[in-house]
């Protein structure tokens, strides 16, 4: 899997790192890591609905941060599952914009098995940076 | 650990890291806590701890009590006191994301022997009308706009509305509505997050109990009959729960607003992220302080709203009132606030902002902000511990001033979350614990699995130092026999 949960960190929290070949592949694995704190069984997400994200931010740490929070803001508003079904994200004049295809559906507690809510990501050692093999972030949630 | 090197033994329950360990420290750091306890924190307790030190306006100590463990920003069991008039910072960091995250306590008039025949039911229709588990909506059906008043207006909107009691709010911290609180001051999407939230328990370590004061756990009888806890093997409801997302989104729209002024226009330079902070006294600041209070006010209306469903199921299962079955609030106190206070440094009185994150506050006998029905015990404080093991009911002391009148919340992991769910296995453990008499529902097994008691230190230790440290005194212990758990 492009993500694994880390033990020794965020001892009331959960802590992941997460790796892709470029940026989207990267934000792709952070968000299903995400969900996956939250659902086991990530393949009973049907795409029943979909969402648009789109977002821009200076940083790419914090585009990251902001794309993570719109899963999170779904969740609660409207109790929704989603995964990323793809992802584009530009760089132009120092900045960075996102366009993402989300896709899933409500909660349904016979189907998908529930771990811990995660409400909130933190930048606790929150980074996402270059690695030998394309991208790699490392991220705290809260739990 | 590296702790006992570093830090100097001020006495048994008092270690202090001088300014001297760190870059940037304004004052020493000192955690209170026995050796035993101090031993087995994890290390990033002492660099969270003495970067909050480095903070502006922080007065005499960071300090970290006895369940202390590592979190983000400030660690979990911090307290830190700003001077508002002394350039004092506010950090949402040190409140922690779930605002007001708190315990409230409940009697009932019934024991044991009318409880344990029909406990499973109780726990069966508690699981089934308090919600829990991720992203989980309440009964209450209000819309935005009403979800406003009740930020605004916290637990009393709740009694207005019919969900409690008058006496439930002479009994809540604040009165159960913490003055400005301005909804103003909160994004539209942390209303979308909260305004279908009242009313749930949320996941992680949240949880409702029904638990059972055995005589031998009453340890101060007179203290004890004056909250009511006066016959043999009497039931009690303890829970704990917070702000759910609403509170959570307001710590992260402040953190950004924070990370985007604190340097550029404050000047301050900060040693993590998490510690995000601006004066008190700037826009920015006191704009966060209001918001901050709706999340405080979310999370008492929640309790309330919760409070009263627990209400009429047990008046369901026996056939009688909530009134005839003494189901009184004894107390709701926060243990994730900002507070001003005044207390007194240096022989003067100082108007502080009390960060407690993972702390509660725990004033002594006659202080004014104590509710006038226990002024002359001192204020009670609710400690949670893990499910497996018990929990206590306190009070607070007057030799508590060292830590601005704090104590701890709850027991303080000692194992993750990742790893504790390698070592149990939730199905196996709710099994184990109903042989061992503890009745558990939850919405999740791996959730389960994450809370098990060994991957908490023991609470009868934690308690134990708090009082060794004088700031707060153990009234009586709680069993659990049934659980509700996200």
């Amino acid at each position: 899997m492009p993500f694994h949960y880390l033990e020794e960190i965020g001892i009331a929290d959960i802590a992941f790192e997460a790796a892709g070949r470029d940026l989207p592949e990267l934000f792709t694995a952070a968000a299903d890591a995400t969900m996956n704190v939250m659902i086991d069984n990530l393949d009973a997400i049907e795409p029943r609905e979909t969402r648009q994200i789109e977002l821009s931010n200076d940083k790419i740490d914090m585009l990251l941060f902001d794309f993570l929070q719109e899963l999170i803001y779904f969740k609660d508003a409207n109790r929704l599952l989603l995964r990323i079904r793809e992802v584009q994200i530009d760089e132009k004049d120092d900045a960075y914009s996102l366009n993402a295809a989300a896709g899933g559906e409500s909660l349904d507690p016979a189907r998908h098995r529930q771990r811990a809510d995660v409400k909130a990501v933190t930048l606790h050692d929150f980074r996402v940076e270059k690695s030998d093999d394309g991208w790699k972030a490392s991220v705290l949630l809260d739990i | 650990m590296a702790i006992i090197d570093d830090a100097q033994k001020i006495s048994d329950t008092v270690w202090e890291l001088p300014v001297t360990y760190k870059d940037g420290m304004r004052v020493p750091a000192r955690i209170i806590a026995t050796e035993k306890l101090v031993r087995e924190m994890d290390e990033a307790v002492y660099q969270q701890i003495s970067n909050v030190a480095t903070l502006p306006g922080i007065t005499r100590y960071a300090l970290c009590m006895p369940d202390g463990h590592s979190g983000y920003g400030f660690p979990i069991g911090g307290v830190a006191a700003m001077d508002v008039h002394e350039g004092g910072v506010i950090s949402p960091g040190g409140i922690g994301f779930d605002i007001n995250c708190g315990m409230r306590l409940v009697i009932t008039n019934l024991t044991i022997d009318d409880v344990q025949p029909r406990l499973k039911e109780i726990v069966d229709l508690l699981f089934q009308r308090v919600p829990a588990g991720v992203g989980s909506h309440g009964f209450l059906k209000i819309s935005r706009d009403e979800f406003r008043e009740v930020v605004e207006q916290g637990a009393r909107w709740c009694v207005e509305h019919d969900y409690g009691w008058d006496e439930d709010l002479e009994v809540t911290e604040e009165n159960g509505c913490i003055s400005g609180a301005d909804a103003a001051k909160i994004s539209d999407r942390a209303i979308d997050r909260g305004y279908n939230q009242v009313g749930t328990l949320g996941s992680g370590n949240h949880y409702l109990e029904v638990q059972i004061a055995r005589p031998e756990d009453v340890r101060e009888k007179d203290l004890a009959a004056k909250f009511g806890i006066t016959i043999p093997n009497q039931i009690v409801i303890m829970f704990h729960c917070g702000s759910r997302g609403f509170g959570h989104q307001v710590a992260t729209d402040y953190l950004q607003v924070f990370l985007k002024v604190m340097e550029s226009k404050y000047g301050i330079k900060i040693l993590d992220r998490e510690l995000a902070c601006a004066p008190f006294e700037s826009p920015e600041g006191r704009d966060y302080f209001a918001a901050m209070k709706c999340g405080l006010n979310m999370s008492f209306a929640n309790r309330q709203v919760i409070l009263h469903r627990i209400r009429e199921v047990f008046s369901e299962v026996f056939g009688r009132s909530a009134q005839d079955l003494g189901l009184r609030m004894i107390y709701d106190v926060a243990h994730n606030t900002a507070k001003l206070e005044k207390h007194e440094v240096d022989g003067k009185e100082r108007k502080l902002l009390v960060h407690r994150k993972g702390a509660t506050r725990a004033f002594g006998p006659g202080h004014g902000e104590v509710a006038p029905r226990y002024r002359d015990i001192g204020q009670p404080v609710i400690i949670g511990g893990s499910m497996e093991t018990g929990s206590y009911l306190l009070v607070g002391t007057s030799s508590g001033a060292q830590t601005f009148f704090s104590t701890a919340h709850g027991s303080g992991r000692t194992m993750s979350r990742t790893k504790a769910r390698k070592q149990w296995h939730g199905k196996q453990l709710q099994r184990d614990l109903e042989a061992r008499g503890i009745y558990i529902r939850s919405t999740s097994w791996a959730g389960l699995a994450e809370e098990a008691g060994p991957a908490y230190k023991d609470i009868d230790e934690v308690i134990e130092a708090t009082e060794l440290a004088g700031i707060s005194k153990p009234v009586a212990r709680f069993t659990p026999i049934g659980n509700v758990k996200g």
